[in-house]
């Protein structure tokens, strides 16, 4: 046979593991290519610690994901959960190759058609694992450890949406009498709502950050508006307002485009600068461009004796980006 | 002869006449060779600026869309200068501050209706800019020309009231984008005052603001905000454009990632020799 291994050639394996004694080659009655190795209980113990310590720090991060806020926990904190998890995985699998795993080096390249040299290669790689004693406690605290990880890697998942409670997103500030108030807390008077501009509203007296809560507030020739039949009176004097939260993923509506000459521009729409999600204030916040799958929804509006702008009732839909089921579910209530 | 006929017919008669006749002369001036978006003047164009001189640019450059005085034209397109179809919006009472922010950007005369007004080279020489605002601020009363003093406001103000109001559109930096519909325009070769203009008047698909929701005085620390970004210190080394995280991202993936996979070849390559 010709030397296929430069330094250990395989039939100077064969011959030295016969002058050591050394039971043949595992079951197939082949004479062992590889010497056993002595068992190395403390590396065993080495890896079998490390393992778990890398599955510590990825169940620690699944914890901190879930448990805590970016202010509370920040994501150099939870990054170093998982780097340290992949660190004391590689002090493991060194452990393994330079203390458990017997090795055998071939000097030349492989031969690329030849069954017999193939079949020892499958008996090297066989025998190479004989110096470990306890296979099934290995595996385990290997498997705890990659469980652990795929735990770690879908937990962001989390931020999509609450999972298991999603009534807060049915709910929104807004009922019938609700007084509008501008970005520093002042009622805003229907008379200092002007065409050809825009402004943000949001609920007295209720939190600013809550998904539901800022809309945007144009007015409009009434003249043109093109809404459906059930929102006739939601619209006082051509003032229209809608939820300042893109339908489609949830980034505030930053852009109205307005038309100095209506003959030939495009005409009123809000426009969401994530993704150009375009919605035509005219006609009810439906979508004319971009990738929003629902209309922006529209808060109805009155003017109460004193001249300030209150909500009408609540949204006409859900407020927010889609999600699994938005459209089936039925609207929400007020807190 | 214009002068005659002011005379004998009064101011207001006298202007429409002479528009009607200056207009003739310019399609006259049209047909002969003049190039789809050239300037028509007058012959002998007088030695200073005047409402006078704004009269005659107007009726031959931009009557054609605006309506003779300037009524506008709304409801079918009217054949013009260079047989192009006009119209426009009227610009009785929108002063002196729309119209030297439209002709000062070179937004206007518009070469097609259907398009937005692009800044582009101001056809107009200065003396004939300030005859024409002066004539569009005498066709009705309306806002002067602001005067900004941007010098001694907030640049920290100026930022924040930026990102709130005109980033969505004008990018943190002031590099222009998108709206659909519409082209952004960059902000960095503007003046001043053409700011001030632009955020009362709200040019194209541009909103505009009163003074109700930004004051004059914050309107001055915008404009120091948006004078800084046209020279950002790019401390951090190369700025690709300040126009945010997609072209950074660009960079890291099909720069910064080629160079270390290279740098990683390099490495193993040593080693495999050593």
């Amino acid at each position: 046979m010709s030397p296929l291994f430069g330094r250990r050639t395989a039939s100077a394996e064969r011959s030295r593991s016969g002058d050591n004694g050394a039971p043949p080659g595992a079951g197939n009655g082949r004479a062992r290519i590889i010497p056993a190795g002595q068992p190395d209980r403390r590396a065993e113990n080495w890896v079998v610690a490390c393992l778990v310590i890398a599955a510590m720090f990825a169940a620690g991060f699944v914890v901190g994901y879930a448990m805590f806020s970016p202010l509370a926990l920040p994501n150099e904190y939870l990054g170093a959960t998982l780097g340290l998890c992949f660190i004391f995985i590689g002090i493991a699998l060194t452990i393994v190759a330079k203390r458990l795993v017997v090795t055998e080096e071939i000097e030349h390249d492989y031969p690329t058609e030849h069954p017999e040299a193939q079949s020892e290669i499958a008996q090297m790689i066989h025998e190479s694992g004989s110096r470990i004693t306890r296979k099934k406690l290995l595996l385990g605290a290997a498997g705890l450890t990659g469980g652990t990880l795929g735990l770690a890697a879908i937990a962001p998942a989390l931020s999509l949406g609450p999972f298991w409670n999603t009534t807060p997103l049915d709910r929104t500030p807004w009922y019938r009498g609700r007084r509008i108030v501008d970005v520093d807390g002042r009622p805003m008077l229907a008379d200092e709502i002007f065409e050809n501009t825009f402004y943000s509203g949001f609920p007295e007296g209720a939190p600013m950050d809550n998904i539901g809560s800022p809309i945007v507030i144009m007015r409009v020739n009434p003249a043109q508006l093109r809404l459906p039949a059930a929102r006739r009176d939601w619209t006082p004097d051509g003032i229209i307002a809608y939820s300042k939260i893109c339908t489609h993923a949830g980034c505030a509506i930053e852009l109205y485009r307005k038309p100095t000459f209506p003959p030939v521009e495009p005409g009123p729409a809000l426009v969401c600068p994530c993704h150009y999600s375009t919605f035509d204030v005219l006609t009810g916040g439906t979508v004319i461009f971009g990738p929003a799958g629902r209309p922006l929804p529209q808060l109805p509006l009155y003017i109460d004796a004193s001249g300030y702008l209150r909500a009408g009732g609540n949204f006409s839909a859900r407020v927010g980006p889609g999600w699994w089921n938005v459209r089936e579910k039925p609207i929400y209530g007020t807190y | 002869m214009s002068r005659l006929i002011t005379a004998l017919l009064g101011r207001r008669a006298g202007r429409i006449a002479l528009a009607a006749s200056v207009l003739a002369l310019g399609l006259a001036g049209v047909a002969e060779a003049q190039p789809e978006l050239g300037i028509v003047r007058p012959i002998h164009e007088p030695a200073h600026a005047s409402v006078q001189l704004g009269a005659e640019l107007f009726a031959a450059n931009c009557a054609s869309c605006h309506g003779v005085d300037g009524q506008g034209i709304y409801k079918r397109p009217r054949p013009g200068a260079g047989n192009v179809p006009g119209m426009g919006p009227s610009l009785r009472g929108v002063g002196a501050q729309a119209a030297d922010l439209y002709l000062s950007l070179g937004y206007m005369p518009l070469g097609n209706i259907h398009e937005q007004p692009n800044q582009g080279p101001v056809r107009f020489s200065k003396k004939e800019l300030r005859s024409l605002v002066e004539y569009v601020a005498s066709l009705g009363p309306g806002p002067g020309i602001p005067h900004p003093d941007p010098k001694g406001a907030s640049l920290s103000e100026g930022f924040q009231l930026f990102t709130l109001n005109c980033a969505g559109c004008h990018q943190l930096a002031a590099e222009g984008g998108y709206v659909t519909g519409a082209k952004v325009p960059p902000l960095h070769s503007v003046t001043a005052t053409q700011i001030a203009e632009a955020v009362r008047v709200g040019p194209y698909l541009m909103p505009r603001f009163s003074t109700k929701q930004i004051s004059n005085a914050q309107l001055n620390a915008i404009i120091r905000y948006v004078l800084y970004t046209n020279k950002i210190d790019n401390r951090g080394g190369w700025g690709i454009g300040n126009l945010g995280p997609i072209p950074e991202g660009m960079v890291a993936w099909w720069i910064g990632i080629p160079l270390l996979l290279i740098a990683c070849l390099l490495v193993s390559r040593r080693f495999r020799k050593a």
